[in-house]
């Protein structure tokens, strides 16, 4: 089940070039570029509406761009649909079964659609990878959403492809759920040197396993990168809040941390700058006799992140 | 790779409940009739022929399979497009409601080949119903009512068809009924194509078979200037099969027709998929 190593590493197995889709007027995907290498687990992050699904419709074919071009294993998507979408593994948003067929039998449905000349010791062997041993006679339509989730994984994985598209997987999981697909994962990259693209509208996740991500809002690219990089960037956002605001801005005015000062509500002012500044403002607040009653800190991408998400 | 697709797509209808409801519908039907037929059918066939026992004198068991058969189609005209409908209308549109066309579209096939593998599958499907329909109809029929000379009455003359002669037309016209039941699929099937609930294009199909069969069926002059170009009105070619001698060109005329109409709702379909986003 490990890849082989079929395609340049150095080279992008996945690469959007200007990629956009408009309805109308509006444009749900604009001139979007991003580059995925072999062995990624490449996150791809935004709020809800950004245009993740739209681009992911994209990349497999399921809606066609208005403009720009999809490369995927250096072929065009256009030209050698059949051939790139037998390499891929993949769930767009929540993954649907034929309720009334088995796991089993709907995994053999796929893998034959997918041109796998797969038995069925190769479908219990997904099975039992993604947790769901036991139940592969059950029909789809006794299964609940998780099970729904671990099946589409396993979906993804029976025609052993090289790259692996995930649409917000972890989406209606709980907490067990959610650290068994991070862990499957983690081992489908490390262990069985897949390339993993891994969309979701949450941080936090992306942190724990990508190597690369980019940010996207309103259709167009924000930020892409090393997410060590992006995440691991000295400047913070600090907010310090204060029983006396007033009384903190003028003392903070007449000091050298004015130039640090980003902006300031009823009781919360908030700086950019580094994590052992943190400690000696605080000293120096302490000194000037200015009581302090939180500080909360966040690095700059994800105070970003926070932001659009709660537009 | 498309018979294989087809094998799947028949497999995929064998395993719906839906896909049976037509067949025990049919079946009922008929035996419904067979008994009625049974039970009471003397005094049905006095009152058929009530009119025209004045000038005929009728020898013989009118009474008998072939006639029974003969009614039977007769019955289910209206009835069997609709339960065609019920699973060619799904075949698309059931895809996306149910979100499985996400993963459908995304294997390594053609959307052409898919959406053909849908259409011969739901052909196969049309085929197996009207066998089903041929057996109970005329098989059962002939057992249990024995064989016997065709009288077909028509509102200016009747025919009689000898018991030899019947056979052949009765297979013939369920094939023309296939080819007619083939093109109700093809539109309930295009029309799966252009939305994404179940029952749309159930409901549309049957809606358009019934305004054109109405339209065929008055006797407006506006109305008779369209009726040759309605697939409705060649539908019921089958009938033809019963007339002596056969009215050959029309027969000819009309099953082109009906193969023009399927062609063409295959092709809007296959331009239309090909082109679609999917956005379910």
């Amino acid at each position: 089940m490990k890849s082989g190593n079929l395609f340049d590493k150095q080279s992008p197995i996945l690469s959007l070039q200007n990629l956009s889709k408009s309805y109308g007027s509006f444009k749900a995907v604009d001139h979007l570029n991003l580059d995925v290498f072999y062995g990624d687990v490449f996150g791809f992050l935004g709020p809800n509406g950004a245009g993740k699904s739209t681009t992911i419709r994209m990349m497999l074919s399921l809606i066609s761009p208005s403009e720009g071009n999809i490369k995927v294993f250096g072929k065009e998507l256009q030209q050698h649909r059949n051939f790139i979408l037998g390499k891929i593994g993949c769930i767009v948003e929540k993954p649907d079964f034929y309720k009334y067929l088995s796991a089993e039998k709907n995994l053999a449905y796929f893998a034959s659609l997918s041109g796998a000349n797969v038995n069925k010791s190769k479908i219990y062997e997904v099975l039992e990878l993604v947790g769901l041993k036991g139940r592969e006679n059950d029909k789809v339509k006794g299964y609940s959403h998780g099970m729904k989730q671990r099946l589409g994984i396993a979906q993804t994985l029976i025609h052993n492809p090289e790259l692996i598209v995930l649409d917000e997987p972890t989406t209606g999981l709980d907490p067990q759920g959610i650290i068994d697909i991070r862990n499957l994962i983690l081992h489908l990259q490390k262990d069985l040197g897949k390339t993993v693209f891994l969309s979701s509208h949450i941080l936090s996740e992306i942190e724990m396993i990508a190597t690369r991500m980019v940010i996207i809002n309103k259709g167009k690219e924000v930020v892409q990168g090393e997410v060590k990089t992006l995440l691991n960037s000295e400047e913070l956002v600090v907010s310090f809040g204060f029983i006396n605001i007033n009384k903190a801005l003028t003392v903070i005015r007449e000091s050298k941390w004015n130039n640090f000062l980003h902006e300031h509500t009823e009781d919360q002012i908030v700086f950019h700058f580094s994590e052992t500044d943190i400690s000696e403002l605080n000293a120096y607040l302490c000194n000037q006799n200015i009581g302090v009653k939180s500080i909360e800190s966040r690095r700059k991408l994800e105070d970003y992140f926070l932001r659009i998400t709660s537009n | 790779m498309l018979l294989s697709l087809t094998w799947l797509e028949i497999k995929k209808i064998s395993v719906r409940p839906r896909s049976y409801i037509g067949f025990v519908a049919i079946t009922l039907v008929i035996l419904l009739i067979q008994l009625a037929m049974w039970i009471d059918g003397t005094s049905y066939i006095g009152f058929v022929t009530q009119n025209i026992e004045q000038t005929f004198l009728f020898e013989g068991k009118i009474l008998n399979g072939n006639l029974i058969c003969f009614i039977i189609l007769q019955t289910l005209i209206i009835q069997i497009p609709l339960l065609i409908a019920l699973v060619t209308g799904d075949l698309v549109s059931g895809e996306a409601a149910n979100g499985t066309i996400r993963l459908l579209l995304t294997r390594p096939v053609s959307r052409t080949n898919i959406l053909l593998s849908k259409f011969f599958a739901g052909s196969f499907y049309t085929l197996l119903m009207l066998v089903w329909l041929g057996i109970l109809a005329l098989f059962v029929s002939l057992v249990a009512f024995g064989p016997g000379d065709l009288i077909v009455l028509k509102t200016d003359e009747v025919v009689i068809l000898q018991s030899s002669d019947v056979m052949w037309r009765f297979l013939t016209a369920l094939s023309l009924a296939f080819l007619a039941l083939t093109l109700v699929g093809a539109l309930s099937m295009m029309l799966s194509c252009f939305t994404e609930n179940s029952i749309g294009p159930i409901i549309i199909t049957m809606a358009i078979i019934i305004l054109f069969t109405i339209v065929g069926t008055m006797e407006v002059p506006l109305f008779d200037k369209v009726k040759p170009f309605l697939f409705t009105t060649h539908m019921i070619v089958w009938r033809n099969l019963f007339e002596d001698p056969l009215p050959v060109d029309q027969i000819r005329n009309s099953i082109l027709i009906l193969f023009g109409h399927i062609v063409a709702f295959l092709s809007i379909s296959l331009l239309y998929f090909n082109k679609k986003d999917i956005l379910s």
